[in-house]
């Protein structure tokens, strides 16, 4: 199972990085912390590890280190606006459950 | 579902633990909020998609405000009730504003403290409360926007605001329930969003032209740090005065006469203003008014507006005066203020300093930007080496020693946090406390100083003059606030208090402290010397008078008597102001005396050796 972007956040993140004036790829990832037991992680990347997998979709080059990818498999990230905040937005369906925000959630 | 945005390696948060910052221009005509989010900086934008919020707060009989563009309209037909311009009165009193302003306004009440009140129909309210207002709408449209509270701002101010404005200001965010986390100026916010601050070290301008004013500041950048040179102005000079000329221009050609009722001239204004900002981009402007279609061109523009540049450089000139600074020294200028898009501006200004101005960032936006990269860092986003550093210690801070002398512990311009210490000793034998007394400025002696603060270290071990070892820190946090310790090394005993260094002084009582100093370095200089001669002198005849006391009988009484000659001569010339005679005093005393000294120490040795085996001592 992969990882993919809309076109959107594809769009989004390449405006990022090269407003950034550096960075390689999107790291996506999970950690064990929050109200409901994961959190998403979303960082620039400057450096691709050997334990990273890496995933391309719509122009974009996406890392996600292994133990991260068993919680994100098959997950699509958007980038969606909600009246004046916008962000993007991890279309998981691994996820079982999530906290009234939606920051963290469990499997 | 929550909206997430890209952090820097490693810095992802924890959920609802995110660390939201804004950076807020707190204008004189209009106010923006601007943020980082996933690296990018931006202004938001409210609801209708609109970036800048007028600067005007509309009171209604109901109690209710209004606040931006809604408040704005009743600006003509309800002026008592409807506030703008706001930021001339913060930090004022009722004197300052009637000084400035004649006729007032509005309708100000004199309180029982030194902030007035306006009366509007909603009540009194302080320039303080109408800060929070537009603080408070920004603040609202900032955590719709990001989607969170927010963790701090950093609210930016003119570089010449003095420390009541500087409160003042503050006050108001915190009114607004706004965590100020740092005020910092436009033109560093300005440098600072050009990334002028990681920039090579040097010197640079900031030109702002804005709607109603004009301010030129020098800055020195060293390491990430900026010093604020000097700054000059006109507080009557902006874009507004360009739409005017023009307006006039059209008139003239319309031969209308300067007679004409206010809704022509106001359609004329408007023109005049949409014809400016045309040939920022065309060659030439179109102005419909009255039926009648007349054609700008830029040539013409420019003859209208060059005599209004003219009037901006010659503050530039005075600025770089002050400054000290030679025109080739700068490095860089900075284009901020929406006037700053004229073409011609760019070119004068150019011209003038020799270089092209910085203008890729939007001149209406720029200082928002710089606030909101500094509040991104201050609250902790970014990694520890990408802190800046921007402020200084404006005056040095130092004690109070024996005489009258001021000790410079933390001289002026160290940036800020800041920590020193200097070991001081006691002064008289058995001495077991001793007075602090913290100072700021460049004079040597206390009495020309500013006094901050007193505390006292007692509990000091009786020891002989000169052995107990007293650690004095002086601590000045990102604030400048300055935390004032004394630790006695032997015991551990300490005492300290805190202060708040530049409070109540402004700008120009610095800047007078500061070409004092500079004025009587020599006088300063020589009166530092006489004070040390005398200290020096009472000390000796102190130690004189108490060994006297104890083996005054080991001398004749010729021996006695030419040390008290020399010891009263020198008693007598230390109230002079001859402190060449004081130390020649001093030395002849230590002649008479040398017979006396030896004696003692003769004596005193052989009472330590007395009944012990000489043996003894070369063990």
């Amino acid at each position: 199972m992969s990882i993919t972007l809309t076109e959107k956040a594809a769009e989004h993140v390449k405006a990022f990085i090269a407003n950034r004036g550096k960075g390689v790829a999107l790291r996506l990832g999970v950690k064990t912390t929050g109200c409901s037991g994961m959190a998403y992680v979303m960082e620039f990347a400057d450096t691709i590890e050997d334990s990273d997998e890496v995933f391309e979709s719509n122009g974009v080059k996406v890392i996600v280190d292994k133990k991260s990818l068993i919680y994100l498999a098959g997950t699509e990230l958007d980038y969606a606006k909600e009246g004046l905040n916008e962000g993007f937005q991890f279309n998981n369906p691994n996820v079982k459950d999530s906290c009234g925000c939606g920051e963290s959630f469990t499997v | 579902m929550a909206l997430i945005q890209i952090s820097e390696p490693g810095q992802s948060t924890k959920p609802h633990e995110r660390k939201l910052a804004v950076g807020i221009d707190l204008g004189t005509t209009n106010s923006l909020v601007a943020t980082v989010r996933s690296g990018q900086t931006t202004t938001l934008a409210n609801e209708n998609g609109e970036h800048l919020l007028p600067s005007v707060v509309y009171y209604a009989k109901d109690k209710t405000r209004l606040v931006g563009s809604e408040a704005k309209q009743y600006k003509i037909t309800d002026p008592l009730n409807t506030i703008s311009s706001v930021k001339r009165y913060m930090g004022r009193s009722l004197e300052d504003i009637k000084a400035k302003e004649s006729p007032l306004h509005y309708d100000f009440i004199q309180t029982n403290s030194t902030v007035p009140r306006i009366k509007t129909q909603a009540g009194e309210v302080s320039a303080i409360e109408v800060s929070a207002e537009i603080l408070s709408v920004l603040k609202k449209r900032a955590e719709l926007s990001l989607g969170d509270e927010l963790s701090g701002v950093v609210i930016t101010v003119p570089a010449y605001f003095d420390d009541a404005q500087r409160q003042a200001t503050k006050d108001a965010g915190r009114l607004a329930g706004l965590n100020v986390l740092r005020l910092i100026n436009e033109p560093t916010a300005a440098a600072v969003a050009y990334g002028l601050d990681k920039a090579s070290d040097g010197v640079i301008a900031v030109y702002d032209l804005g709607g109603g004013t004009f301010d030129i500041s020098i800055l020195r950048v060293t390491q990430g740090v900026f010093e604020v040179l000097a700054t000059a102005g006109d507080s009557a000079l902006g874009g507004d005065d360009f739409d005017y000329v023009i307006a006039s221009w059209i008139q003239q050609q319309l031969e209308l006469g300067d007679d004409i009722d206010k809704s022509l001239r106001n359609q004329i204004i408007h023109a005049a203003c949409q014809a400016k900002q045309t040939l920022t981009t065309e060659r030439l402007a179109s102005i419909n008014i009255a039926s009648t279609t007349l054609e700008l061109s830029r040539e013409q523009l420019n003859n209208l507006i060059d005599p209004l540049i003219k009037k901006t450089l010659m503050p530039c000139r005075r600025a770089l005066r002050d400054a000290q600074v030679e025109l080739e020294e700068i490095k860089a200028v900075v284009m901020v203020g929406g006037s700053t898009r004229i073409l011609r501006v760019r070119d004068k200004v150019g011209e003038y300093f020799d270089q092209p101005p910085m203008v890729d960032i939007n001149p209406d936006t720029v200082v928002a930007i710089g606030a909101a990269i500094q509040a991104d860092v201050l609250v902790g986003n970014k990694a520890d080496s990408d802190l800046l550093l921007l402020d200084v210690v404006p005056l040095s801070l130092g004690l109070e020693t024996m005489g009258n002398l001021v000790e410079k512990i933390i001289p002026r311009n160290t940036t800020i946090p800041a920590t020193r210490a200097q070991d001081f000793t006691t002064y008289k034998d058995g001495q077991t406390a001793m007075s602090i007394h913290v100072v700021q400025g460049e004079r040597e002696l206390v009495p020309d100083c500013r006094s901050l603060g007193r505390f006292s270290l007692k509990g000091i071990p009786p020891l002989v003059a000169g052995s107990a070892r007293i650690r004095v820190t002086f601590e000045v946090d990102a604030d400048g606030l300055l935390h004032v310790s004394a630790r006695e090394e032997t015991t551990g005993i300490e005492s300290g208090i805190e202060v708040k260094p530049s409070y109540g002084l402004t700008d120009s009582e610095i800047e007078k402290m500061l070409l004092d100093s500079m004025e009587h370095a020599d006088e300063d200089i020589a009166a530092r010397m006489l004070h040390e001669q005398q200290v020096e002198a009472d000390r000796v005849l102190e130690a004189l008078a108490a060994a006297l006391d104890d083996d005054g009988d080991m001398l004749s009484a010729e021996e006695r008597q030419s040390i008290d000659e020399a010891a009263g001569n020198l008693a007598k010339l230390k109230t002079g102001n001859d402190d060449r005679a004081i130390k020649q005093a001093m030395q002849a005393l230590d002649r008479v005396a040398e017979v006396f000294v030896s004696r003692r120490m003769d004596s005193n040795i052989r009472k330590a050796m007395a009944g012990h085996n000489v043996d003894e001592f070369n063990a």
